[in-house]
């Protein structure tokens, strides 16, 4: 384990090092005076203008910039909105948790159908059902979430009138948002002497669009990684075994090999972070969804440096931690990476002039 | 050589998928080249007297937009732009790519982990996010939202590259030649890279399908092609607001960029089929 962590933090350190070094100077980059913007375009007398570009430290050398920023990044404070003038730590924590919770239910209803469509698929190998999910797994994979959101916006709201259209909640409802998630808020004792039920209704309903539309690739992936690797293992001699005790075909599969096929999947879901962010700015513009992509999007067309910096910075540190958290979870999870990293220590600590370790070689893609 | 070829082909045109894919491509092909001949009308002429005529209409086959615009013909063109970005795209990023995935897996050592970093970096960054932050410093534009997608794109081939160039620079072929007194350079680009098309290609053709895909979906945000462009991502945005009025408007370019995507998809599967046979001898 330690060995772990220390093999990690070194391509962890510079990792994170570049993902900074880029969010600051990506935004240092955009064109026009920020000072200036702040400022709108009557501020422009040059005293305040010199005394706002000291207050916010633009008058310093970028690289002395660059260490504040980060030094200030450290006690939790990464600037004010030139919009809405607040703390931008705050507003992406008041943000967070509703796109966190739809991420989470657009998770779910990915791994609730693809793992059950990647199952049948390899059992029914080569078969019609195969064919049939595989292709519709494809056109998953293929679609353009930004129309996927409309057209499920044209069929459920508009045609069948089933859910709504926008938004997080019915705004005849004022409720409390103390977790921030409103499937739970709607259920704290507060609103629910209050209203009863039915803003967690209308909770649940305005997530079940957003959640398909961003659930859909990922959906895809799960239900294509499933098949394969269910494929792999039930290709194995335990599963042949298992079959020889006369151990029933459901039993086998659901038990036996889904168990194993699940691991890389593991991976897989950790890798997808990057995609159900990229998923969330698209979905949150569609459904109006009041959370951290539709915010970044916002602040890009007003140039909002500040939002965009942390945005960025955010999201980016974010996915590389749960990348490695992944990592970690796989060797927890697999016993053979476990030994696989042990005898690789084990080498390297036989021949201390070998520096690259071979599972490190051997794992490209 | 040419038996090898015959023997692909054929193995190619077995999977129906993959052949699907490379029909519509072909299509797709077609319509973007011969645009001008084959749009009925030109796509950025106002038809003032017709707003948001419906499908079918005896003079406009695919209706008209907002503007009294000829859906059809801007259709038409948008497979030219939609199109011509994704090769573009794969163009950049798979030449930048491959040759810092073939450095890094030859020379290995500080080389090869200064382009991983660079890859774990630039993975760091969702695609969509990456490119947004690209073009508010560029500016929107079809042109920036070509470059922000072109390095989001680089990653996935300088991994294959680099995984390829690792495999083959242990093999003997290398080794002899370098014997013989091949420079480095003469080693990676007339040795070592031969033998990764294979997957890059297959990479390629996925490539082209994610390009389209995040251009598209720039041009939807406002940050890629603008106003008066014919192209499916802008035309959807436009088409936003009268979606319960004239729904054929949000459906229609939708559909194109998904059976576009989906063909590449499918031919890029096909492709991998073929040039990988352990992987299908496993999957299927």
């Amino acid at each position: 384990m330690k060995n772990f962590i220390l093999k990690r933090s070194k391509d962890l350190l510079p990792t994170l090092i570049g993902v900074s070094l880029l969010s600051f100077f990506l935004v240092r980059l955009i064109p026009g005076d920020p000072v200036m913007l702040m400022l709108g375009e009557r501020g422009a007398n040059p005293e305040v203008y010199m005394e706002m570009k000291q207050k916010l430290g633009l008058d310093q050398p970028i690289i002395f910039q660059y260490f504040t920023f980060i030094a200030k990044a450290f006690q939790g404070d990464l600037g004010e909105s030139l919009i809405s003038k607040t703390s931008v730590v705050e507003e992406f924590f008041s943000r967070f948790p509703a796109t966190l919770e739809l991420g989470m239910a657009s998770l779910l209803f990915a791994l609730t159908f693809g793992i059950p469509f990647g199952v049948i698929a390899a059992v029914k190998r080569n078969g019609f059902l195969d064919y049939f999910l595989m292709t519709m797994s494809l056109v998953g994979y293929s679609m353009p979430i930004f129309w996927w959101g409309l057209i499920l916006i044209i069929t459920f709201s508009l045609n069948l009138g089933l859910t709504p259209v926008s938004g997080r909640l019915n705004i005849i409802y004022d409720i409390d948002p103390v977790t921030g998630f409103y499937l739970i808020d709607t259920l704290l004792p507060s609103t629910l002497s209050h209203y009863g039920l039915k803003p967690f209704f209308s909770s649940l309903a305005h997530l079940f669009l957003p959640a398909i539309a961003m659930g859909t690739i990922p959906l895809a992936v799960i239900a294509r990684m499933t098949r394969s690797s269910m494929i792999d293992v039930l290709d194995e001699d335990y599963i042949r075994t298992a079959k020889a005790r006369g151990i029933s075909a459901h039993r086998i599969i659901l038990i036996h090999a889904l168990k194993n096929a699940l691991i890389p999947i593991i991976t897989v879901l950790g890798l997808m972070f990057g995609s159900i962010i990229t998923g969330a700015i698209l979905t949150e513009s569609i459904f109006s969804w009041p959370g951290i992509g539709k915010w970044l999007v916002s602040s890009i067309t007003a140039r909002d440096y500040p939002v965009i910096q942390a945005g960025v910075l955010f999201i980016a540190t974010f996915i590389v931690l749960i990348n490695i958290g992944v990592d970690f979870l796989y060797t927890l999870v697999d016993p053979r990476m476990r030994k696989e990293l042990q005898k690789v220590n084990k080498k390297r600590a036989a021949s201390p002039t070998d520096k690259a370790p071979p599972q490190n070689e051997g794992d490209p893609l | 050589m040419r038996s090898t070829f015959l023997q692909n082909f054929r193995l190619f045109s077995q999977n129906r998928g993959a052949l699907i894919g490379l029909l519509f491509i072909l299509f797709f092909t077609l319509l973007a080249l011969l645009a001008p001949w084959l749009a009925p009308k030109d796509p950025n002429t106002l038809y003032v007297e017709h707003l948001r005529e419906a499908p079918f209409h005896p003079s406009f086959l695919l209706g008209t937009d907002d503007l009294g615009r000829d859906y059809l013909s801007r259709l038409i063109y948008g497979a030219r732009i939609s199109l011509g970005t994704g090769i573009l795209i794969v163009l950049f990023s798979g030449t930048v790519g491959t040759i810092l995935g073939l450095l890094g897996g030859f020379y290995g050592k500080k080389i090869d982990w200064a382009v991983m970093r660079l890859v774990d970096i630039l993975m760091a960054f969702p695609s969509i996010l990456l490119a947004m932050a690209v073009v508010s410093i560029l500016g929107p534009g079809l042109l920036n939202a070509i470059i922000a997608v072109s390095i989001v794109a680089c990653p996935q081939f300088i991994k294959i590259a680099r995984a390829k160039a690792m495999i083959e620079k242990k093999q003997t072929y290398i080794m002899a030649s370098r014997t013989f007194g091949a420079s480095s350079p003469r080693l990676i680009f007339k040795e070592i890279l031969p033998n990764c098309l294979g997957p890059l290609l297959v990479q390629a053709s996925l490539g082209v399908s994610d390009g389209i895909l995040n251009v598209a979906a720039l041009g939807f945000l406002g940050l890629g092609a603008q106003a008066p462009t014919p192209e499916w991502g802008i035309m959807l945005a436009d088409a936003r607001v009268f979606i319960m009025s004239s729904p054929f408007l949000v459906t229609l370019p939708g559909i194109c960029i998904l059976i576009l995507v989906l063909s590449f998809n499918l031919f890029g599967d096909g492709l991998r089929d073929i040039i990988d046979p352990k992987l299908k001898a496993r999957s299927s």
